[in-house]
């Protein structure tokens, strides 16, 4: 028994070590093989210039922009949707019929972001493109709705879970005091779950920062910095997607660490922030 | 799996088929006789205009001997040449000539086996069917920008591109829009395949494929008076046009040579022009 007790500590431990070293290798990979960047000294210009392959200037700013717009317009649009759907599931519909939902939701989860790729070029790029009759349909908005879609079951299901935990002594306080459902989720649930409700939103955020294909299918993927929701951009996920078949010795390609870099950055943040804002409720309890 | 999934279908459908048809004609057959009694794995990638032609070979092949698993992949002549040169896949296609760096670096060796042309296609819907030169290079740098000067709808011109690995990019880029500029705003698409649901979704679009890609979905855009068809291209008159290469690295050997010498033989150049290129013998 102890022989075992001490192996599946043993096994435990060099998984939690090998796991930590997989995620620093990857980070120092990028880091080496993007050094010829950092070496010409304009590293920092990449952040800042154009991509125009054919004169010399590799900057991934357009990439940046267009990542941040369609992430941060995708979540834009979920949060209100998610919010409404779980206090649908967890205080307003019928016990029976929020199961179902929530059932569905959990079925969502496992959808494949191509099939919204897909279903996204045949629907509602045409939509988009006839509705507001503004370039090709592939564009911020479209790519940003699909990427609302995608995120959404994180999102509410988070929510709800955290919903669900508020105790069941204030919903009953809130009803003796003759409250209704309305003022119980904006006076009791959310200031109650906040912290549920951030972390969802985050996570959904990471989710939607690093989602390729559906950015790569209906975003458009132009290298203009975009100027409105109605403009085809490029994220960098697509970025990497697209000039992944360019000449390994290639400036060019060398660029792509540089996207790695500022993905893998952007992301460990958002679980770091995650992390304090878990910790923190935890001790509060 | 995918590639098991291939050939397991093909197998069970058409191996009467191919039973009759081998019955029919002996001389067909001997072709793929060299692949019999062979066994093993022949990985493709690369250019995404030779995928039909890569297909139906694949399939014949794997008819006739279920121990031959041949799987395809696209990903473009960079990835190709790349993927071959990185000893990750036996052939890599390309829509382009290898650059000389490429083929130092990686020791290729070529095989060119069809002429392809690269055309200029709108949605079917879409009135504008001619363009000259001049117009299409303003269009592709976005200086038209709408289809009301060229005659058509007063409405945006969406202009799709290839990212710049693309050897058919790199045909067009070259001999239709003389290197010209490619307006920022375009928008990019990964495949010849991507590009032709692009266009035939787009009412107001305008992008270019392999001719072999192009059919009812996509409609066709004469270049000075000459429409991109398989004729034009094999006359000469449609200026347009790249050789399809199947590369190795360093010679060729086994299956890889086997497979070559197939879209080399009268079977295999057949298939060639039955998919809309030109044969090279």
């Amino acid at each position: 028994m102890k022989l075992i007790d001490r192996f599946a500590e043993k096994f435990f431990w060099v998984s939690a070590v090998l796991s930590l070293a997989v995620t620093i290798l990857i980070f120092g990979f990028m880091v080496i093989l993007g050094l010829p960047l950092f070496k010409g000294g304009h590293f920092f210009d990449l952040f800042s210039k154009p991509w125009l392959p054919d004169h010399g200037i590799f900057g991934v700013y357009p990439m940046i922009v267009g990542t941040l717009s369609i992430t941060l317009l995708g979540l834009g649009l979920a949060f209100p949707l998610c919010l409404g759907c779980s206090a649908f599931i967890s205080v307003l519909g019928p016990k029976k019929l929020g199961q179902i939902v929530k059932k569905i939701v959990q079925l969502m989860t496992g959808i494949p972001t191509v099939i919204y790729g897909f279903v996204g070029i045949f629907l509602l790029v045409p939509i988009i493109r006839e509705m507001f009759e503004s370039g090709s349909g592939m564009c911020i908005l479209t790519a940003s709705l699909l990427l609302a879609i995608l995120v959404s079951p994180t999102m509410i299901l988070f929510f709800s879970d955290s919903f669900d935990q508020v105790p069941q002594s204030f919903l009953d306080a809130v009803d003796a005091l003759g409250g209704n459902n309305a003022q119980k989720i904006l006076y009791v649930i959310l200031p109650y779950s906040w912290r549920g409700v951030l972390t969802g939103t985050i996570l959904a955020l990471g989710r939607a920062m690093g989602d390729t294909m559906i950015a790569l299918m209906v975003a458009g993927n132009a290298v203009a910095v975009p100027d409105s929701v109605f403009d085809s951009a490029r994220t960098l996920t697509a970025h990497i997607a697209l000039i992944i078949a360019a000449d390994f010795e290639s400036l060019e390609f060398k660029t792509l660490f540089a996207c790695g870099i500022i993905l893998y950055l952007f992301t460990t943040f958002i679980a770091l922030s995650v992390r304090s804002i878990e910790s923190k409720s935890w001790g509060k309890k | 799996m995918k590639t098991k999934f291939f050939r397991v279908g093909f197998v069970h459908v058409s191996f009467i088929l191919v039973l009759s048809f081998s019955l029919v004609s002996t001389i067909q057959a001997g072709v793929l006789d060299t692949f019999m009694g062979e066994k093993g794995t022949v990985k493709i990638s690369g250019g995404t205009a030779h995928i039909p032609v890569m297909k139906e070979a694949a399939k014949r092949i794997m008819t006739v001997n279920s121990d031959i698993q041949i799987s395809i992949a696209g990903g473009g002549s960079g990835v190709g040449i790349k993927q071959v040169g990185e000893g990750l896949v036996d052939i890599g296609n390309s829509g382009r000539k290898p650059s000389d760096m490429e083929i130092k670096k990686y020791q290729l060796k070529m095989f060119k086996w069809a002429i392809d042309g690269v055309g200029v296609v709108v949605n079917p819907e879409n009135k504008v069917k001619t363009l000259s030169k001049a117009q299409l290079i303003d269009i592709f740098s976005g200086k038209i920008g709408n289809w009301k000067d060229l005659g058509g709808l007063d409405k945006a011109i969406n202009v799709y591109t290839r990212d710049k690995s693309s050897g058919t990019r790199d045909v067009f880029w070259k001999k239709a829009i003389d290197k010209g500029e490619i307006t920022d705003q375009a928008n990019f698409v990964v495949s010849n395949g991507a590009m032709k649901s692009a266009i035939s979704n787009d009412p107001y679009g305008i992008g270019y494929v392999s001719v072999g890609h192009i059919d009812e979905s996509v409609a066709p855009v004469a270049l000075d008076g000459v429409v991109p068809t398989l004729e034009n291209v094999k006359q000469g008159k449609y200026k347009i046009a790249r050789g399809l290469y199947s590369n190795t690295k360093g010679e060729p050997s086994g299956l890889s040579k086997k497979f070559i010498k197939y879209l080399f033989s009268h079977e295999g150049q057949q298939i060639a022009a039955d998919k809309g290129f030109i044969p090279i013998q």
